[in-house]
């Protein structure tokens, strides 16, 4: 079945990354670790383009650009260079941002996605890399602000900016496309997702196969498939109703999920690119085959290697192949318990209970985890109790062997309690007379005797609970 | 040919601004400049490789070791216009 697409979708991405996990900038020896940190505490000549400062380029940031062009499937080439692209903007102190232009280091990739019928290839145009901007914070609102505050922490740390094709053909894909680079980038440990600004998407949408509308500014996975739903019905509205749509680069207002036309003049994109003179040309092709062999395997090829590996689902292997942190954690417990029925426990429902508190792995050991599924394999719990146990070290701390306990989940305390609150009652019809006549007090006499024959370990407060139901029945 | 208004459309770009009478003895320079490489245009360069760069050297990189960074009071020093340890800048639109 070919996917249909009768409004003529297309989505493009671009999405900037930034290699948080690298100590230095791209181009400095500032450090990266500022984000809790004042502002302009981690800047230095180089950064702020000060006069007569020289940068010499990170050799590991090149090595991590060449790292992800490969996972992407990419080609290295064999020489490149960085160039000045000017325009002119406070976060930019030096006029010019340093990027690559005509030589990225990697080009012509793809990302295969799950599509709406089956899988996606998604052509990956280039990724390259460049330099970030400082941050700008409006002092009050965006319209009636009175000026703007500049820190350039973040000048200079290394970006590198992924350019798909228009190969998307809904904001579901897109999020699937964005979700899977995420997972790939994950794996090569390039990136910590989770700091502020390390991916961030610039969107390119046409409907009716017409004219493009670039979407900027979107900081967030969520907010791009809201982005995208809003353009699209906003060309689809604006086509019906007789309108054309123009080429023009419209801003992402996260806080009313609208985009707005930014107006910008055509001149501005007039960026006069010329070689960078301070950076000499890079040759790195004798650096490919190391860095290709020290790849690790990468989420498909692991999903494939799980199914075969474990015999489990390709549900299963999807959901526990995403984050690398899930599949090693998985593979850990699958060591030591049923690959199969440790892939149900992690996949569906320790996953579940973690996404419901959006919260990762972490929170979680394997140690718990094997208990909890041990109990379970040996019939010491029901598969409920399991889960509670789950969601009582997750919501209050503590171990499952001890939660057991104090919560009275063993399959075998259970049977005892009910056992004596079945003597208890039968033993003592007299009390039950009574308090069916209104004697609240005689209940308690049956409960004592149910804590006698269980020698105190039943619960007081539950046994009364049975008590009740079985002489209410 | 570079004519008055490119003259006044680099001088926007650049923020630079360029007086209506300044603009014919700059288009008039620029222009003598672009002449001198149409006529670098005219060489014979087959078979040349092209130059990437002015320093034929390759390769000059730095570990990715960290370096101290400036005090905040060094680095906001040259500028009147700051606040909270931040660069002041007018209004962006
Ligand atoms: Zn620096």
């Amino acid at each position: 079945m070919v996917y249909e697409n009768p409004d003529g979708v297309k989505i493009g991405l671009e999405v900037h990354v930034q290699l948080n996990r690298l100590n230095t900038k791209l181009f400095c020896g500032c450090s990266t670790d500022y984000h809790n940190d004042e502002p302009n505490t981690h800047v230095c000549p180089v950064c702020l383009g000060l006069p007569g400062s020289l940068p010499v380029i990170n050799e590991r940031a090149v090595e991590f650009a060449i790292k992800i062009g490969l996972a992407l499937n990419c080609e290295i080439v064999g020489q490149t260079q960085f160039h000045r692209k000017n325009y002119y903007y406070p976060d930019l102190p030096k006029g010019f941002q340093t990027t690559q232009y005509d030589y990225p280091i990697a080009s012509r990739g793809k990302i295969v996605i799950e599509g709406e019928d089956g899988e996606r290839i998604i052509r990956v145009t280039r990724a390259h890399m460049e330099e970030d901007p400082g941050r700008l914070q409006h002092i009050g609102t965006i319209e009636k602000s009175k000026g703007t505050l500049i820190n350039y922490n973040r000048s200079g740390m290394t970006l590198i900016e992924i350019v798909s094709e228009p190969d998307m053909r809904s904001p579901k894909e897109a999020r699937r496309y964005l979700d899977k680079l995420r997972s790939i980038l994950d794996y090569l440990d390039v990136f910590n997702g989770d700091l502020e600004g390390a991916m961030r998407v610039d969107a390119n949408v046409s409907v009716f196969n017409g004219e493009r509308v670039e979407v900027k500014n979107i900081s967030s996975f969520k907010g791009a498939e809201r982005a995208l739903l809003y353009e699209i019905m906003r060309q689809k509205n604006h086509v019906r109703r007789g309108g054309k749509i123009v080429l023009e680069t419209r801003h992402f207002d996260e806080a009313r999920g609208v985009t707005i036309s930014m107006r910008t003049k055509e001149e501005e994109h007039d960026y006069r690119y010329f070689p960078e003179p301070d950076l000499v040309p890079m040759r790195v092709a004798d650096r490919v085959p190391g860095i290709l062999k020290a790849l690790p395997e990468l989420p498909d090829a692991k999903r494939e290697r799980f199914i075969s590996q474990y015999g489990i689902a390709d549900m299963h292997a999807r959901a526990l192949t995403t984050e690398i942190r899930v599949a090693n954690f998985y593979e850990e417990v699958a060591s030591q318990v049923d690959p199969k029925t440790a892939a149900v426990w992690v996949a569906d429902i320790l996953k579940g209970e973690l996404n419901y508190r959006d919260i990762g792995i972490d929170a979680f050991t394997v140690e718990d985890i094997v208990t909890v599924i041990g109990l379970v394999k040996e019939d010491k719990i029901t598969e409920q109790s399991g889960v509670q146990i789950i969601r009582t070290v997750l919501d209050e701390g503590g171990r499952p062997q001890d939660i057991v306990v104090s919560k009275g989940l063993l399959k075998v305390e259970d049977d005892i309690v009910a056992k004596a609150v079945e003597e208890a009652v039968a033993e003592s019809p007299e009390a039950v007379a009574d308090y069916l006549a209104g004697k609240e007090k005689s209940l308690n006499f049956i409960v004592g005797k149910v804590m006698q024959k269980t020698k105190g370990r039943a619960d007081a407060r539950e046994a009364r609970e049975r008590v009740l139901a079985r002489i209410s029945k | 040919m570079i004519t008055k208004e490119k003259v006044g459309h680099i001088g926007w770009l650049a923020r630079i601004e360029i007086e209506e009478k300044e603009s014919d003895a700059y288009a008039e320079k620029l222009n003598s400049v672009l002449d001198y490489f149409g006529q670098l245009d005219e060489v014979d360069t087959q078979g040349v490789a092209p130059t990437y760069h002015v320093m034929d050297i390759v390769n000059v990189f730095r570990k990715d070791e960290v370096r101290e960074s400036m005090p905040q009071d060094v680095v906001l020093a040259n500028t009147g216009h700051k606040q909270e340890g931040n660069f002041k800048a007018p209004r962006i639109m």
